[in-house]
Formats: C-alpha cells, structure tokens, sequence
C-alpha cells in the first residue's frame, strides 16, 4: 500500500534533488514512459494541451537537464520548493493518485530571493521494481504569467 | 527635474542611443505616437472570438481594450474604461455577453461600445439623476478601427493609417498567408513577464544575427545545418520584417562533415529525437519562419510549431510576451501531438527560446548610467534593405527607420 507518508517522502526528495542542483537526478523520479507537463490553471481549465515544458518520456527529461547544463543561456538560479501535504486521492498496492501544492522561491545569482511559482502537481505513482516513481506529474501553475524564464524543473 | 532629450548622433540607423530604452519621457511619447498613432495594433484571433457576443480584453499599449464580436458578425474593439469614473467595463480575459455593464454604477455599453444605459439617468422619484444636458451618445469608450488579415485581428486608434494590405506592404502579406492559410486553433497561452524595456524584445526579434550566436540548443546537438539557405526581407516602411531559412537535404551531408568539431561518436545527440520528429507541410522548403509587423505582432513556423506573440510595454522595463501556440483546425491527433511536442522549443522554457528572456535583461541592466552612449547596429552595413545573408543587423535598422518615422525623431 502506497501511503501518505512514502509520498510525502518522495516529494521531498524530488524537491531537495532540484533545490540542490543535482538535476541529473530529477529524472529518476517517473518511470520511463512518463508524462511530464508544465502549464497554468488557465490552459488546464480551457483543456489546452501546450505546456511550458512538455515530455512524454522520462529520455526527454534528461534531454532538458544536458541542454540546461550545456546550452540554455540564464543566469545561476537555484529554487527552494516547499510542498503541501499530499491530498491522496486513491491509493493502492501500486499506484496512487495525488495532489500536492507546492511554492517554489526563485533564488538569482544576485542574492534576491523571489516567489516564482505558486501551483499544484497533478500525480500518479506506480511502484516499479519496489521503487515509487511518478508515471505522470502536471505542474499546474496558478499564475498565468512566467517571469523571465523557465529554466530549472518545477 | 530637466526633462531628458533624445541625442541622435546623426540620421543614420546605425546608432541607438540608450536613453530610448531608460527615459519615461521617450516611454510616455511612444504611448501617444505610436500605440494611439497610425499603426496596426496586434488585438487578438478571429479565431478567438467564436461567437456572436464572445470577447476578449488586451491592451493596445498601456491602454487596457476589449475586442468583441457582435450580432452583425463583425469585430469592434473600444476601449475598456467605462465613460462614467473609468473604471474597467469587462473584467475577465475572456467570455461571452449580451452587453457590458460596468460593476461600478452599472453603467451599460452595447457590443459595439455604445454607452446605451446610465442607472437612475432619469433619478429617484424625482430627485437626482443626469442633467437636462446629458447625452449618452456622446460619452462612450474611444473606439478604434479594427481590420482582421489572415484571422488575425488588428486595431487602430489612428485617423490615418493605411489599410491592412497596404501596412504590411505585399511580401509580408504573402509570408502571413503562407502560414495562417486555414483555419486555426488555440492549443496554448503563454505569458512572459519580461524584465527588459519593450523595444530590445521587438529587436531581438527582428536581430537574425544573434539567432545561432546566442541560442546553442541546435548547435550543442549537431541539429544546426550550416548550410541552411534563406533569407531577411524588410518592408518599405522598415517595421515589419520576415526572416527565414530552408533545408536543403542535398547538403546536409556535406555540412556535418564539414563542421568537423567534434568525432562523430563524441557528439551530443538528443536521447528522446521526437522531440524535433515533425512532417512536411509547406512545399516552399521553409523550416523556419520569423515575421514581425510592427510594433509589437510575431509571427513565428518554427518547424510545425506555429505562434503568435504580443508585445506590450508594460513599463519602462517590463514588457509582457503573450504567447499564443495554435494548431490547424484539421490536424490530425498525430499533428497535433508533433506541434505540441515542438512547442518546447519556445515559450518562457523553449530550448531556443528562454534566451530571449535573459539577454533582454542583460541590456537593461548593462546600459543603466549610459545616457550618454549609443549601440552599434552596424552588422550587414546601414541600410534596411532585403537579403540573402542573415548575419545583418537590416531588420533592426528597419525597426528604428519606422520608429523615428512614427516618434518624429
């Protein structure tokens, strides 16, 4: 039984691996063949498809994390995300569906520290090789509007 | 305070001093000249107001505005103030109505931005009211002219601009209907809130020499064909522009060898190539498209990723970038998923274009102090004509060209 406490486990993690700059381990959190998106609560209410980033496959996540290491242009930034206690939806021996709010602080290279998103992550989980891992997570942002970019994973 | 004045060192195009991107004074011309002037303001898609009643609020400029389409099937667009105490009449982004009433007073507008309905107009059991002189039909919203091209809504708040065709001058006519040549969809709304003043995104745009300097997606990846044909068209009145290039397969091969940096087995392949997997649908060669009609309208076919993008002053060093992705109406789900797929090169997140977001704030930062320093435009010489070659600076020159023109610099 996938529990509350495994995902808020796994959240945390997810969250430390980003807000640490180990990005080329954010990947390992969705199986395979997962769905990844990033949209706003606008699109997401309109049915819109488009997302800020959009992968269907956990080698696209990867893609994103060589091409920020190596050819996107932004300034040094790191994130600080503090997530909401998951509200599980349903759960079983293997899967489970969840909802979690998050915020994420945007700190510059400058030493400002900004509120960058606020949102919620659409989940589901599956259990693959006795690891939880997430088969598609939507990061639904609540503001419609992105300040100077996207660079690190939400 | 002494009020700032623009120094242009000379009528050349080849220098832009600073103080246009950092002076309030140039930001509070620019809203009169340009924005309320003879130009064809970018409002929304036909596509976007479906319905007799639908609408949508957007600015022309600072000037909040509504767009909606009426009984008659045509658009209007007035400004969103009410007449009364100015407050805003339509709240949402978007929506379907009757009429308007401001929240306010209740004071009522039809669809074509006529007040038609001032509460208790006639008072109280006789006590209040409008005076005797009161006339509704004169009081109203500013209403602008509104022409549509290829489903693209403009309006104007000019008594003199030209009419559409005319405005965008034939070339730039024919590279919108190359791309809005059927009906389309919105798949997607984007807004970037940009820390930079307006003018160095409009450039940036219009800048096809920065493109494979500055974005490093395709290069880092071996995506890049330097053999790439295409081309820079300007119009007469320099503001709008086209920039595009073309895969020639027969040289491709010849190209990679060429490039010879790296072995073959040291390069840097995407893991997941669906990511750029797209489908051929232009005859014409064209992978990539860049058009702008100024002042703030793109138009961009990066491959099968298809948008429109507004640019809006929003202060004199904020712009917001609204990103408008669109499909065709008869895609199949297959097409669809190729457009969505791609649109992960653009956007705030785009592999080739969260840049865009970074280097304008660069500028803005970099030129603070500068009031007496001008940039350098001078890449492809000083003129703003068409070409070939992409490493010219002709489309910017062009923006400035059409920009003097209109701020009578």
């Amino acid at each position: 039984m996938i529990d509350l406490l495994a995902i808020c486990a796994f959240n945390a993690a997810y969250g430390n691996a980003i807000d640490s700059d180990a990005l080329e381990d954010w990947p390992n959190f969705f199986t395979p063949n997962c769905h990844y998106r990033v949209t706003h609560i606008e699109n997401e209410r309109e049915g819109l498809p488009t997302g800020l980033i959009y992968a269907d496959s956990r080698a696209m996540l990867e893609d994103r994390i060589t091409s920020l290491r190596l050819a996107n242009i932004y300034e040094r930034q790191r994130y600080r995300h503090l997530l909401g206690v998951p509200d599980v939806e349903s759960a079983d021996d293997t899967s489970a569906v969840a909802r979690t709010a998050f915020m994420v602080a945007r700190i510059m290279a400058t030493g400002e520290t900004l509120l960058f998103a606020t949102g919620v992550y659409h989940d589901r989980f599956v259990t693959l090789g006795g690891r939880l891992l997430l088969a598609k997570r939507v990061v639904v942002c609540d503001s419609t509007v992105t300040d100077t970019l996207l660079a690190l994973p939400l | 305070m002494q009020e700032q004045q623009i120094h242009w060192g000379s009528s050349a195009l080849t220098r832009v001093p600073y103080d246009v991107y950092t002076s309030p004074e140039v930001m509070a011309q620019e809203q009169v000249q340009i924005y309320r002037g003879n130009v064809w303001n970018y409002l929304c898609l036909d596509a976007e107001l479906p319905q007799r009643g639908s609408y949508r609020t957007t600015f022309v400029g600072n000037i909040p505005v509504v767009v909606v389409r009426d009984s008659d099937d045509e658009i209007y667009a007035f400004e969103n103030r009410c007449a009364h105490r100015g407050a805003l009449i339509a709240l949402e982004k978007s929506g379907k109505v009757d009429s308007f009433q401001c929240v306010y007073h209740a004071w009522t507008y039809s669809r074509q931005g006529d007040l038609t309905g001032v509460a208790f107009e006639m008072g109280v059991k006789g006590q209040g009211g409008m005076g005797p002189g009161f006339c509704k039909a004169d009081h109203g919203p500013r209403k602008l002219r509104v022409t549509t091209f290829c489903g693209l809504v403009f309006g104007s708040f000019g008594e003199e601009v030209p009419d559409i065709e005319e405005y965008l001058g034939e070339e730039i006519c024919d590279r919108i209907q190359r791309v809005l040549h059927k009906p389309v969809e919105v798949i997607g709304r984007f807004t970037q809130a940009l820390p930079n003043n307006w003018k160095l995104y409009f450039e940036n745009v219009k800048d096809s020499y920065h493109a494979s300097l500055l974005h490093m997606f395709f290069t880092t990846f071996e995506l890049n064909r330097l053999s790439q044909k295409g081309g820079l068209i300007v119009d007469e009145s320099g503001g709008n522009h086209v920039s595009y290039s073309i895969t020639d397969s027969a040289t491709v091969d010849a190209s990679y060898k060429e490039q010879g940096l790296r072995t073959d087995n040291d390069r840097i392949r995407l893991k997941d190539p669906s990511l750029l997997a797209g489908f051929t649908e232009f005859n014409d060669g064209i992978t990539l498209q860049i058009l702008s009609v100024f002042p703030g309208f793109v138009l961009q076919q990066i491959q099968n990723c298809i948008a429109v993008r507004q640019v809006l002053p929003a202060g004199l060093d904020r712009t917001t970038l609204n990103w408008t992705y669109l499909g065709y109406s008869d895609d199949t789900a297959e097409q669809r998923n190729v457009r969505i797929k791609q649109s992960n090169l653009v956007g705030p997140a785009g592999f080739i274009s969260m840049e865009d977001g970074a280097v304008g704030s660069f500028v803005q930062r970099g030129i603070a102090g500068a009031h007496d320093l001008e940039a350098i435009v001078e890449m492809g010489g000083e003129g703003t004509s068409s070409s070939e070659g992409r490493a010219t600076e002709a489309a910017v020159r062009g923006f400035w060209k059409a920009y003097r023109r209109h701020m009578g610099m």
